[in-house]
């Protein structure tokens, strides 16, 4: 009996292996996976050092930037060289995500271990980014936010110059980063001014709307609703503060996140809130920064300067309160309805999407992707795009939620597979 | 003169804190928190107002009373740049010139002489197992730990505590009073402030009284100290990517004080 069981789990285990090489994760609940991420046991052994470098341009002489955002005239992004000649990988963040956050510093790593120079750049939905670097001023267009990463990569592979000898360019990024690295690798096929050799997206949106739609809704589980916040917040500092104040074993280092997933167990519903709030975060952020820019009148009255000291108490509430497909109908849509009057909202819902670019993703046999089954940003039957538009370019592993398992040993040395092939 | 020698003026020269304070209140005269209406005479309404979406009676997520706020903003934008003019191409050079070794060791010292004031804080606090516990580090650290350049006492399991006299009033019921963003120190309140000062006090003192070091030392020990203290904390003025920042550093920062008096 017994040997039969083993022969079974066996039998199991090869044909999952088949799917996805060698993968152990241990959370099956994607709201778990995508708050704790790896533990430190699962993790891939980064040790080597990093000569990291933070630098900042112009990248629009002429353009005068708000007092306001004083701090933000300058586009900062991060480098990392190999002495001699190496591949160099450019790195695009997630949604509010900065080019030294933790999200490209780890991929950055990994690829600096692996050999790979790189550079990291922030999402074009970071303030830095919005205010420096974005044309516009609006982000989330999946044409435009291509056109203003690939200026400032152009600009910074000619200020790295003649210091560096790439020998092949590599293209990255992670959730809309990786959105944005099927439209900059399309834009590469057209203008050449790098020729991929390959790029990999890790866990990108299919359809932007479809994103964001489930991002806002996870807000709905705060007790009492969104007009709670306040209370929401100071009830888990209250809950925190019960454990750590009573015991030294609840310690501030790189596996907090999994030290107080432990001692809290905490429910579905408030992990979904807790990862409700972080976007909401980032989509207060960049409504607000993006709308100073444009004195467009969303949040910020249109005929109002802030200055420097200004109190934004009342825009920082109200920001806080509105989610991305506000943005998307009350501020995104209009704008570029201006510019182009034929242009429906529907329309607009269905060009933000892969399936825009379907034909060239079938065709580009250098992008690759790898997802989750459970990713919480794709709504149900979404994930088959991949797969299907893929093909063997797409690899899908069965747990991990929304990148937690990005930092996953095996998840890793299949990125660094996927570009040293 | 080179920015490590401009660090040691600036921490000596009474005459460029009182230059500090004079610039600090000018450019605060000139600043209001008042929006300014650039056209037509009332704000037009946006798309999504305050009025439209905040009920008046709901506690809101960073609300407290700033009476400080246009002095506070003006001092964070000053110690933004003081800490990427100044003091970050310190730690860049430091971690240029100095082996790991002898930065690990640095930092051992000073937390360990810093024992001193965690040690009298506990005291006062009346916390028995905070005291003994900081005592034996300190005196584990102080010899076997060659004067705390190593230390010995974490392998040991002896926790370290981080008990300043801010900390200490807070539990004696002082509240925190206003918040307060002070020049190069950055985020505080005015309970803290005096804590900070109170600490330092002690410190020196403590400093006087074991080691009677001449000036030259003095000077190497400030300097290494702004140093050691700049590199060990993680955070950037300006660094968070949000527009809001200040708000949000200010919640963190009280809330984060509330939860280490609760400890």
């Amino acid at each position: 009996m017994f040997r039969w069981f083993q022969a079974l789990t066996l039998v199991t285990a090869g044909l999952v292996s088949a799917a996805a090489a060698a993968y152990d994760y241990p959370f099956d609940d994607p709201f778990v996976a995508t708050v704790v991420g790896t533990p430190v046991e699962y993790r891939a052994e980064l040790d080597v050092k990093v000569p990291l470098k933070r630098r900042s341009m112009k990248v629009f002489p002429g353009r005068k930037t708000p007092e306001l955002f004083f701090y933000d005239d300058k586009f900062r992004y991060s480098y990392a060289l190999q002495k001699g000649p190496a591949p160099l990988v450019f790195i695009i963040a997630g949604t509010g995500g900065s080019h030294d956050g933790r999200g490209v510093k780890w991929l950055g790593q990994a690829f600096y271990q692996a050999g790979f120079s790189y550079v990291g750049l922030s999402s074009p939905t970071y303030s830095n980014f919005i205010v420096s670097a974005s044309q516009s001023g609006v982000p989330g267009h999946a044409f435009e936010d291509a056109e203003d990463l690939y200026r400032v990569m152009e600009h910074i592979r000619d200020k790295l110059g003649k210091r560096i000898q790439v020998t092949d360019y590599f293209l990255t990024g992670y959730s809309l980063g990786a959105f944005n690295t099927a439209f900059v690798a399309r834009l590469d096929d057209q203008r050449h001014s790098f020729d991929f050799k390959r790029a990999l997206m890790i866990n990108p949106p299919m359809r932007l709307y479809s994103s964001i739609s489930l991002l806002d809704r996870m807000l709905e589980n705060i007790p009492g609703g969104e007009d709670n916040f306040g209370q929401f917040y100071q009830s888990l500092v209250d809950a925190f503060a019960k454990v750590y104040t009573r015991s030294d074993s609840l310690q501030f280092n790189e596996d907090f996140l999994y030290q107080a997933y432990e001692v809290f167990k905490p429910t579905r519903e408030l992990l979904a809130a807790l990862i409700g709030t972080s976007f909401r975060m980032s989509a207060a952020n960049m409504a607000f920064t993006s709308d100073v820019m444009t004195d467009f009148g969303y949040i910020k009255p249109a005929n109002v300067l802030l200055r420097k000291n200004t109190d934004l108490t009342q825009y920082n509430q109200v920001a806080m309160r509105l989610g991305f497909t506000d943005y998307f109908h009350a501020y995104f849509y209009p704008y570029f309805h201006t510019s182009d009057p034929k242009l429906s909202r529907g329309e607009l819902i269905e060009e933000m999407s892969l399936r825009t670019i379907e034909d060239y993703l079938r065709s580009a046999t250098k992008i690759y992707v790898i997802h989750n089954e459970d990713d919480l940003i794709l709504e149900p039957g979404e994930i088959d795009f991949f797969p299907e538009v893929f093909g063997d370019r797409a690899t899908i592993y069965p747990n991990g939620g929304h990148l937690g398992n990005m930092e996953q040993r095996d998840v890793v040395a299949h990125m660094i597979e996927v570009f040293r092939q | 003169m080179s920015p490590a020698e401009a660090t040691v003026r600036l921490g000596r020269d009474p005459a460029w804190a009182r230059l500090l304070i004079v610039s600090a209140m000018l450019a605060v005269g000139g600043c209001s928190t008042a929006p300014v209406v650039v056209e037509g005479e009332e704000p037009e309404t946006p798309v999504f107002s305050s009025e439209r979406l905040i009920k008046p009676d709901v506690e809101q997520f960073g609300d407290m009373s700033d009476p400080l706020e246009a002095f506070n903003k003006t001092m964070y934008r000053f110690n933004y740049r003081v800490d990427k003019y100044v003091l970050l191409p310190l730690v860049i050079g430091y971690y240029k010139v100095t082996p790991a070794f002898f930065r690990a060791g640095i930092h051992n010292f000073f937390t360990n002489f810093r024992n001193i004031t965690v040690f009298f804080n506990s005291v006062l606090q009346f916390s028995g197992r905070k005291s003994y516990q900081t005592a034996g580090r300190f005196a584990v650290n102080s010899t076997i730990g060659l004067a705390g350049l190593f230390d010995p006492a974490t392998p040991m399991g002896i926790p370290q505590h981080n008990e300043d006299f801010g900390q200490t009033l807070g539990r004696w019921g002082v509240g925190p009073g206003p918040y307060l963003v002070l020049p190069l120190l950055g985020p505080s309140n005015i309970r803290d402030g005096v804590g900070l000062g109170v600490d330092w006090y002690v410190n020196t003192w403590a400093r006087e009284a074991l080691l009677d070091p001449n000036e030259w030392w003095k000077r190497a020990w400030m300097l290494l100290y702004v140093i050691d203290t700049r590199a060990h904390v993680q955070f950037l003025y300006f660094g968070t990517g949000s527009p809001f920042e200040y708000r949000l550093v200010r919640q963190l920062y009280t809330t984060k004080r509330q939860l280490d008096i609760e400890k």
